[in-house]
Order: structure tokens, then sequence, then C-alpha cells
């Protein structure tokens, strides 16, 4: 109850840092159980090569880490931007798809742009696709009053659905390879970071996917902070959030708020989706496959892990990613590939799982408190 | 074996609590008799309510002991406190808001056979103890449809269900009739005589007088003493208080009204969404500017509702609202007002605060989108900050980290004392006051009642809704009495009489047509 009492000398950030860092730590412990479990004898080096994450790549690596951040800072922060509006948005694996097909789209055959720019306009095709993508539930719960998630979920199933039927019906398939055609003129620029993060191997540059994409989602958060923190918007936003009574009750339009917030939502998830598919030859494609993205739904532990706090997003998605990486890398010892998802996987979410448990954390440590009072004490406590 | 001298059931030695920025009790004992009622009494934000958060298990001390029965006990937590057969009805009431007051009350405690929960048995029990303490409560109804009065009794029920030997009252009468108050002082004077010993929180000297054997005083967070009631008068324990003397009567010139209404209403009625019958029937009246228009009635009798339909919070489903000669009755709340309507709301926790932004946010609730607190799409922090310490020092409210509090932290009084202030400063042309002195010291409420007059002396129209018989007769040039939803009678208010008003409100008499 008096959390913040005792918390308030350390400051309320470094308190909330404190326990997402213990919250990982929970995960990895879990992890670490499961690595045991399926191969014993490589588990201790096995957790070593996860902790090494990013680093086992040297400077690839660390771009990789970086590259793979790259949409989860985006879903991180579109996932977080609605809990701070007390909503939840579980819909950023479909508003990243909608708004990766919609850029390769435009990337695509949106022959008037000058070649230089066709990036720009894609990445804003995909902003402006998943806006919609996410306005939809919020134009559903603010009229009809339908939950959030049940509406994020059906377009999860629609967007999905609907991208693999477009990619196949548009001259953005590869049928050969079942996927999206490589984005060679609409590729997001690398920005030179190709010539930072890279590996040798003997003269030829091993370089890392990372691009300006990762300048572009760290802004993205920073104006996320500003209008959370600064703005009359953020102010109402968050109002909304706390107190939707309140905020009614202040006259602010809770109806607009909720739709407003879910469409920016959508619009960073667009972006990620974007991000992360306007990819030349060696990057990555939408593959016609009947499953969601792993990176939308991963933007919710990413959130909880950075407490909903753009900057804190920033640092849970590279971990996220660093740990991901470290999976990569597990594929040098024998663990299975299936094996190896699994354990990211459960490190990831059981650290977020974990966060939510911060009260039995709490609880805890009034416990130990109190243990410490009665030693001073002395006897002559009657037990409870 | 029972060694504890003079037969104190609880004792609370050396007692102090720091929280951030202010010592919330600093060195307090307490010690409470067995089957005695013992008032505490103190200012909004002396530490009452921290103590007794203190006994129930909901804050460790710094440092300090609690004997029961002469022995020391470590109170981890409500239900260690219910297992030493501690229970409190809290100031600001722990219920859960979208459970029945039936599910409230059982909680935890359900009648349960071979694991299956005996929802008739439950029923029984609590109507049963409903009826012998005759507090009123549908037990069907949801808390988040309830009003402030019906959540006050469901909380004392939950209590009282639990059939604990020590109970703490903070604050039960702040929202109850006088009705209702003389029942519940009625119910704790024969728990105690049952043997049950009795901690009451309240601001009301009389409701002391009548009730508790002893009282101690806090102020500031130190205890000026523990007095024995009967041998103390009222001035007494006001001056122990405040430190002052408190000057109880108001003098009030007589309303100079404008000469158009500021507030017109024409048959209004409102509909709940589950019930047809209407809660606001067919209501009609006007307030003009420079006048107090008093809405009396018990709880439950459609003030609530009539409040917030004119604060545009509720649909209405027919009649007409008009302010300042502009029909509101389908506006949406911004734009009321910014016609100039300001609206301190019953429920001050759920509408009235955002309870974890800080003060400063709170007090700029109603103008943060305007400049200068707006410019250009983004906040001033600077302005707030000004606007905040202002309105802090005019009302004296009381936050231990200035302006950057969370309001969470405010004490009870404080917390009104924010939004009252934030209310008034509005400079509205019509004020709807909804129980303005709920839960507020005598010094302070004589504060407000002197701020309220002062404000219908500059020609603001104000709609005072109280279930204070005695702030009705002070403060009012008209009231209504309303009953059942409709307007029950008319009187002047300075010829009104209180046994008349009462009788009213409890629905005898004819009706005005
Ligand atoms: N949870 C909390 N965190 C920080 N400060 C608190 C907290 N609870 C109370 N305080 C502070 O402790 C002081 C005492 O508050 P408390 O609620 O005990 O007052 P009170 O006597 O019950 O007043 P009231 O009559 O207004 O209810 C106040 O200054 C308040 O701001
Ligand atoms: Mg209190």
């Amino acid at each position: 109850m008096d959390r913040r009492g005792r918390f308030a000398p350390l400051g309320a950030g470094l308190a909330s840092a404190a326990s997402s860092i213990i919250a990982i730590l929970v995960g990895l412990a879990v992890g670490f159980a499961i690595l045991l479990a399926t191969n014993p004898a490589q588990a201790v080096r096995g957790l070593g090569v996860i902790a090494m994450g990013g680093f086992n790549g040297g400077m690839k690596g660390i771009g990789q880490v970086l590259y793979y951040a790259t949409p989860l800072i985006l879903t991180g922060l579109s996932v977080g931007f609605c809990f701070k509006t007390g909503l939840f948005n579980i819909g950023a694996p479909g508003q990243m798809i909608v708004g990766a097909f919609a850029g390769i789209w435009v990337g695509t055959n949106a022959s008037f742009v000058p070649p230089p720019l066709l990036w720009a306009a894609a990445l804003l095709a995909a902003a402006l696709a998943g806006t919609l993508w996410g306005a939809i539930p919020g134009l559903f719960k603010a009229m009809l009053n339908v939950h959030e998630v049940i509406a994020c979920i059906m377009c999860n199933y629609i967007g999905m659905y609907g991208v693999n039927y477009l990619i196949k019906n548009s001259n953005v398939y590869d049928p050969l390879k079942n996927q999206t055609i490589d984005m060679t003129r609409a590729a997001i620029p690398k920005a030179g970071l190709d010539n930072i993060f890279f590996s040798l191997k003997g003269r030829f540059h091993d370089a890392s996917s990372v691009n300006a994409g990762i300048f572009i989602a760290l802004i993205l958060a920073i104006a996320m902070h500003v209008v959370l923190n600064r703005t009359v918007f953020g102010y109402e936003l968050k109002a909304c959030g706390l107190n939707r009574f309140a905020s009614r009750y202040a006259g602010i339009r809770e109806k607009r708020g909720v739709m407003l917030s879910l469409a920016i939502a959508g619009g960073l998830s667009g972006i990620a989706g974007g991000l992360m598919f306007l990819a030349p030859a060696g990057g990555l494609h939408i593959t016609v496959v009947e499953t969601l993205l792993a990176q939308g739904f991963n933007g919710i532990p990413v959130a909880l892990l950075g407490l909903s706090n753009p900057i804190g997003i920033i640092f849970s998605a590279l971990f996220v990613a660093y740990i991901d990486q470290g999976g990569y890398y597990l594929q040098r010892l024998e663990y299975m590939p299936q094996i190896i998802d699994v354990i990211i996987a459960v490190i990831i979410y059981f650290s977020a799982f974990a966060l939510l448990m911060r009260q039995a954390i709490d609880a805890l440590r009034s416990r130990l408190n109190r243990r410490a009072d009665k030693r001073a004490r002395g006897a002559g406590e009657e037990p409870v | 074996m029972n060694n504890a001298p003079d037969n104190f059931i609880i004792e609370m030695l050396g007692i102090t609590k720091d929280f951030p920025g202010v010592r919330a009790n600093d060195d307090i004992t307490l010690r409470l008799r067995r089957g005695e009622i013992h008032a505490l009494l103190g200012e909004n934000g002396a530490g009452k309510s921290t103590l007794m958060s203190i006994l129930f298990g909901l804050y460790r001390p710094d440092k300090g002991v609690i004997l029961k029965n002469g022995r020391a006990v470590s109170i981890s937590g409500p239900n260690a406190a219910n297992a030493l057969g501690i229970g409190m009805v809290h100031q600001h009431f722990k219920l859960v808001h979208n459970f029945t007051a039936l599910e409230n009350i059982v909680m935890g405690m359900e009648p349960t056979r071979l694991g299956l929960l005996r929802t008739d048995q439950a029923r029984r029990q609590v109507l049963a103890l409903s009826e012998k303490y005759g507090l009123r409560i549908d037990p069907d109804a949801k808390i988040e449809d309830s009003t402030v009065g019906a959540q006050q009794r469901v909380e004392i029920l939950k209590m009282l269900y639990r059939e604990n030997e020590i109970l703490i009252f903070d604050e039960p009468t702040a929202v109850l009739t006088p009705g209702e108050i003389g029942d519940l002082t009625r119910i704790m004077r024969s728990l105690a005589d049952e043997g049950k010993s009795i901690l009451f929180i309240t601001h009301k000297l009389n409701e002391i007088k009548q009730t508790a054997q002893r009282c101690t005083v806090l102020r500031k967070g130190r205890s000026v003493g523990t007095m024995i009631v009967k041998d103390t008068s009222v001035e007494t324990m006001s001056e122990l208080m405040v430190g002052r003397r408190v000057d109880f009567s108001i003098d009030k010139t007589p309303a100079k009204p404008s000469p158009s209404p500021m507030l017109r209403v024409e048959r209004l009625t409102v509909k709940s969404g589950r019930q047809q019958k209407p809660l606001v029937r067919d209501v009609s009246f006007e307030v003009y500017g420079g006048e107090i228009v008093c809405v009396a009635g018990v709880d439950g009798n459609g003030q609530s509702e009539l409040a917030y339909a004119l604060a545009g919070l509720i649909p209405a489903d027919a009649g007409r609202i008009y302010i300042a000669g502009k029909d509101v009755t389908r506006s949406p709340v911004r734009a009321r007002n910014m016609l100039g309507l300001a609206h301190i709301p019953e429920d001050r926790q759920r509408y009235g605060l955002v309870l974890d932004y800080s003060v400063e946010e709170n007090l700029a609730l109603k103008s943060y989108f305007r400049s200068p607190f707006q410019r250009r799409g983004f906040l001033s922090f600077a302005v707030m900050r000004a606007h905040a310490e202002r309105l802090m020092r005019g009302f004296d409210v009381r936050a231990a980290q200035g302006p950057a509090t969370r309001a969470r932290s405010l004490s009870g009084g404080n917390q009104q004392k924010a939004i009252i202030a934030r209310e008034i400063s509005e400079l509205p042309n019509v004020l709807i006051a909804v129980q303005p002195t709920r839960g507020l010291d005598v010094g302070a409420a004589e504060y407000i009642h002197r701020r309220l007059l002062a404000a219908r002396d500059e020609g603001k129209a104000i709609l005072l809704v109280t279930l204070d018989l005695d702030e009705a007769l002070a403060m009012s040039d008209r009231i209504f009495v309303i009953y059942e939803g409709a307007f029950a009678a008319e009187f002047d208010g300075v010829k009104a009489d209180a046994r008349e008003l009462g009788l009213r409100m409890a629905g005898s008499g004819k009706r005005v047509d």
C-alpha cells in the first residue's frame, strides 16, 4: 500500500526500471529451466549464448539487434500508447500486415514518385493503411461499444487473409517463393549503417540488415513521449485512461479520444510493418502463410516491460530483440529450432508476466521488512 | 489472561508514520476501552484516517506498537486485522464497482455448502441485517449505479456483516441524512452496549456529543489530548482541534436576484438505463443570479440524478434545460461549462478528480485547454503550477509535496477543498454544488460556506444539493424538497422550519403541483 512511500527516495523511474530488471531475471531463470529440461549437457552454455544475445555476432550481431528492435519499438509504442488511454490494442499484427502491404504496393506501383523518395511514399502509405486499420476497432468501440480486443482480433484475421489474397492477385507476388517481391527500388535507405555494423568474412563485408528505420523508430518514440507528457492531447488521453468518469466530467470527448488513440496506434504499427518489409533481396518479405506476425504480438510484452513509457519501450524493445538474436545463435548448439522459439518466447513472456506480478514481489518485500521490524523489537509478539 | 490495566482492548502507543513530505502521525498514543465509543477529531489532514489505516493494517507504522488486550500484535494487512476482530468503514469506500451491493457485502465471507455459493442464505442474512439496523439498500443494485449515500450504507453493512469486536468508522455520516445519522448513532450505541468497542471519526461535533464517551483530538499529526466528552463543550473541542475559535453563525444579507434566471429547468424527466420508473419526474424551477436555491431530500430521491443531468453527465429524457438563456438540453459537457456551468460533484473520487494526476493537473481539469494553460497545443506547466499555488493558498488545500502531490495521497477533506477551489475559481454563472462540505472540518466548512455566499453576492446562481438540513437552512434563499423524484414542497429559506422541512423530506404532507 505504501509502495510510493518506501520507494520515494529512489525515485519512481528508477524503481520501475528495477522492477523491469527483476522481471527479466525471472524470465531468464524460466528459460534456463527449459534449456535444462531439453538438453542438460549444453544448458549452461546455452544460457550463456542467450545472455550474450546480439554480441555473439560481433558488430553485425549488434546491427541485427537494432534491425529487429525497429518494428518492436513501434509496435511497443502502439500497444503502450493505447495502455495509457485505457485501451488494449491487440491488433498490432493486423495493422502491421496491412501497412506493409500498402507500403509494398505503393513502392512497386507509384511510378510517378521520383525514385529517391519512393521509400518515403511507401512508408507513408504504410502509416495511412495502419491508421485506417486501427481506426476500425476504434470506431466500433466508440459507436457501438464493442470491446476493442474483440474488434482488434477480428481485424487481425481479416487483415492477414485479406493481404494474402491481395498479394496473390497483384503484381507484388513472387509465386516461386510464395512471397512478396524484392523491394529494391523502395527499400529503406541504409544511411551508412551498413558501413558500421558488419562482420568481415575474409575480405567480404557481411553487413547487417539495419537501416534508417531505427532512427525513425527512435524519433517517433521521443515524439510520443512529448505528445503524452507535454500536450493538451496527451493530457486528455491520459485522463481518459486513468478515470473516464472524471474525463467526461471535465468535458473531454472520450469517444474521440478512443478513436484517435486506436488510429494513432494503428499508424505506428503500420509504420512498423513498412520498415520491416520494405526490404531488398536479403531482407524480410511477406510470405503468404496463415499466421499472424509475431512482431505485432511482441509489442505487448515490450509495452509491459517498458511500463508503457515511450523511453522505457525503446529499452525493452532492444532487450527483446537482443534475446531474440541470442536465440538465433543458439542454433550453434544442439537445440532444435522449435525449442529455441519456445525458449525465447518463454523468456520474453515470462518477463512480462513477472512484471504483472509486481504486487507479489512488493508483498514479499514488505514481509521481509516486517521480519526485520520483528527482530528489532524482540520477543513478545503475538503471531497473527 | 488479561493484564491490561483499565481494560483497554486496543492501545496504540507512540505511533509515528511518515509520508513523503509529511509526518502524518507523530508519536500518537490512543487507548480504546472495551465497550466504549471513542471519537477521533481533527482538521482535514490531521492524520485521522492514517492512524485508523494503521490499526486496520493498511499502513505499517514507522515507529510505535499496537497492543491488543495488553499484548503486542503485528497487523500485516486487512486479513490480519479481521483475524484480530478489527473491522473498518473506509472514508473512501472500498467497494467493487461492477458488483452488486449484496456481493460486496458478503465478499470473502460467502456462506457456502459443498463449495457452492449459498446466495439465498447470504441474501437473507444481509436483508435481516439491513432491516435490524435500518440501513436501506437494494441488494441487487450495482455499486456503479448507486448514489454515494447508498454506497455508504453498503460499506457500513459490509463491516457489520463481519461481526468484529473492534469497529472503526471513518466519517460514516458525511453523506447520510439526519434521520439516517440518528439511526446510525443508535446502532453504534447498541453495538457498544453489546460490548463492542468503537472508534468513530466525524467532523460533526454534536454527533460526538450524542454518542462518544471519550474523544481524542489530533492536530497536524500530533495528539492534543483525550477528553471526557460530557465534561467538554463543543466550543472547547473545536478550539482544541483548529487552534482558534470557530464562528458558527453565518450572517447572510437578503438575496438580490438577477432579473432573468441563470438556470432554468422545464419539466425535466430523467430515467435510469434499466428501470422504467423515472428518477427525476417532471421537475421545473429557476435559479436566478445572486441566490442560493437548495434541493433538499433524503438520499435516493433523485437529487443526484438531477444534478448529473444538469451537468450533462446523464441524458435528460424529457424537458428542457437553459443556462444563461441558452437551451443546453442536448449540449455536451464542455459546451455547458463554456456557458459558465461549474459543478462540485457528489462523488469526488469518481467524477471530481483524476486521482493519479497531480494536484496541479487536477486543478486545471476545467481550464487546461484554454489560454494561457494551453499554447499551440502544448500545456504550460508553469501556468498550471502558478494557478495551483494560488488556489491552494486561497482554499487552504494542504498537500504534503505542494502542487506536484498526487491527488490520491491527499486527505479526503483536502481532495474536497481542491475540487471546490477549482469550481469556484472558474467564475461560473451557475454553480451546482452537491454536498459541497462533505468531509470538511468545521473550520473549512465554515470557510466554504462564506465563499459560497460571497459568490452568491457577486451575482452567481447557486444550486445547492444537500442532505444536511442545517446546511440547507443556513445557506439557502429558497428550498425545494425533492421526494421520489418530484418537487414536493417549496420553502422560503429564511422562514423555513426545520421540523416541517424534515417531515416533507420524509414524504408526508401534500405535494405542490
Ligand atoms: N497514501 C498517502 N501517501 C502520501 N501521503 C498521504 C497518504 N495518505 C495520507 N497522506 C498525507 O497524510 C496526512 C494525513 O492524512 P489523513 O488522510 O490521515 O488525514 P485525515 O485526518 O483523515 O483528514 P480528512 O479529515 O481530510 O479525511 C495528509 O497530509 C495527507 O496528505
Ligand atoms: Mg480522513
